[in-house]
């Protein structure tokens, strides 16, 4: 190589390391602006004013959902309790729910913690974890009591992702035959 | 490496392989398609929505592989000047912008069912959106000087200032709580998809490449044997003009 590309080459390095350091400096000072939505447990740990509006996410807990009954002309009231395992916030919501809404579902919802304690959501999205499984796999699983998507995500990929239902059961670790 | 880099030798070697390289990716890409959207399961919760991913997926690491292989010749350009990695750069970027709306398009359409929106402000669409404004702000950039050594060493300093973006899109989902899933296949333990899923997708994901690659092939070669039209035409006119 040449000097004057071994000097170009320093030129880029040199620049490289610099934009690569500001922008982990700024990334790590914005740190707090850059998450889409805080946990229960942030909320327990410092409670957010009444006026300000923020996302709440974690998950639909296992048998919080209260439906109430459907007033003619009115979009549908729903009662639920996100948690993250810690902590949980009751939330309350009038509106038509996404899709995947269930319990064990991750959701974020937009809105204002009221002085009750109670977070009043303007929104409700539905966050789909990083699972990917065909209905005979999910149906094998909860039949050999392996997994409850009422309480949370998915057992360990590994023991699910070659898993041909029609020919074999499920091996759950820690427990033995059957 | 610099074999390779000579125009002439690139269209000479480039020549042999272009037919057999679309043979394959039509190919590939067919039997993926075909896989993907009628052969394999649906998803437990997703019902046949979940088809969208077998091509969202491979759009997505076709914008971020594609823009790496960006920064890539654009290293090249900038320490080594070869005119091929200057017309490989110009021939990319649209190549690559293409590959990044139809992330963000059939994300969007994944979206609106499954969310419930069809978009939200998080860190991982956000930084995806930068990607693909960088790749029109880098196409737009190369394209707006008269002399063309100029204009590829901007769009080149361009893409090497944007590579910041590939490893925030990449690692979004892992640095902060986002709406958008985190991986399912490049992660360290095993994928959390069922095989009958993730072959399929590697498939398209495959075909989907050999794709890109030849079109951003094609593009070269045309642009290559173009500069040479301009070149002879520029030095009949120069013949043409000189006194008799």
């Amino acid at each position: 190589m040449t000097s004057r590309k071994k000097r170009r080459m320093w030129i880029l390095v040199l620049c490289g390391i610099g934009l690569g350091s500001a922008t982990a400096l700024t990334l790590t000072a914005f740190q707090d602006n850059l998450v889409f939505f805080r946990s229960p447990s942030d909320i327990v740990a410092e409670r957010p004013t009444p006026d300000r509006a923020f996302r709440l996410g974690g998950l639909v807990e296992s048998g919080s959902v209260e439906r109430q009954p459907a007033v003619a002309g009115q979009r549908p009231v729903v009662h639920f309790r996100v948690t993250d395992g810690a902590n949980m916030i009751p939330v309350v919501y009038q509106g038509v729910l996404p899709d995947l809404f269930r319990e064990g579902q991750g959701v974020v919802t937009m809105g204002r913690l009221g002085v009750d304690g109670v977070f009043r959501a303007s929104e409700v999205l539905a966050r789909h974890d990083e699972t990917y499984m065909p209905p005979e796999v999910a149906d094998a699983l909860k039949r050999a009591g392996h997994w409850n998507p009422a309480q949370g995500a998915a057992p360990d990929a590994a023991t699910w992702n070659t898993l041909n239902p029609r020919t074999q059961q499920p091996t759950i670790p820690g427990r033995t035959g059957s | 490496m610099h074999r390779f880099a000579n125009p002439g030798r690139f269209l000479r070697l480039t020549d042999a392989w272009m037919p057999w390289l679309w043979a394959l990716a039509i190919a590939v890409t067919a039997a993926g398609a075909y896989w993907a959207l009628v052969v394999s399961p649906t998803d437990w919760q997703q019902g046949e929505t979940v088809r969208i991913m077998y091509v969202h997926v491979p759009m997505a690491w076709l914008a971020m592989g594609g823009y790496t292989g960006l920064a890539i010749v654009s290293i090249m350009s900038l320490i080594w000047r070869h005119p091929l990695a200057d017309l490989t750069a110009r021939e990319l970027s649209p190549v690559g912008a293409a590959a990044t709306a139809l992330c963000l398009a059939t994300g969007s359409l994944w979206g609106k069912p499954m969310w419930g929106t069809w978009w939200v402000w998080d860190a991982r669409l956000t930084s995806v959106l930068v990607l693909f404004f960088l790749w029109l702000g880098h196409a737009a950039l190369v394209r707006a000087f008269d002399d063309t050594e100029r204009g590829a060493r901007a769009g080149a300093i361009l893409a090497l200032v944007g590579i910041v973006n590939i490893p925030i899109v990449k690692f979004s989902v892992d640095w902060w709580n986002t709406l958008h899933q985190p991986a399912s296949v490049t992660r360290l333990d095993a994928p959390g998809m069922h095989v009958d899923m993730l072959y399929p997708l590697l498939t398209c994901a495959l075909g989907f490449t050999l794709l890109f690659a030849v079109v951003v092939l094609a593009r070269t070669r045309a642009a290559v044997m173009e500069r040479r039209v301009r070149a002879l035409e520029m030095a009949r006119a120069r013949r043409l003009d000189a006194p008799q």
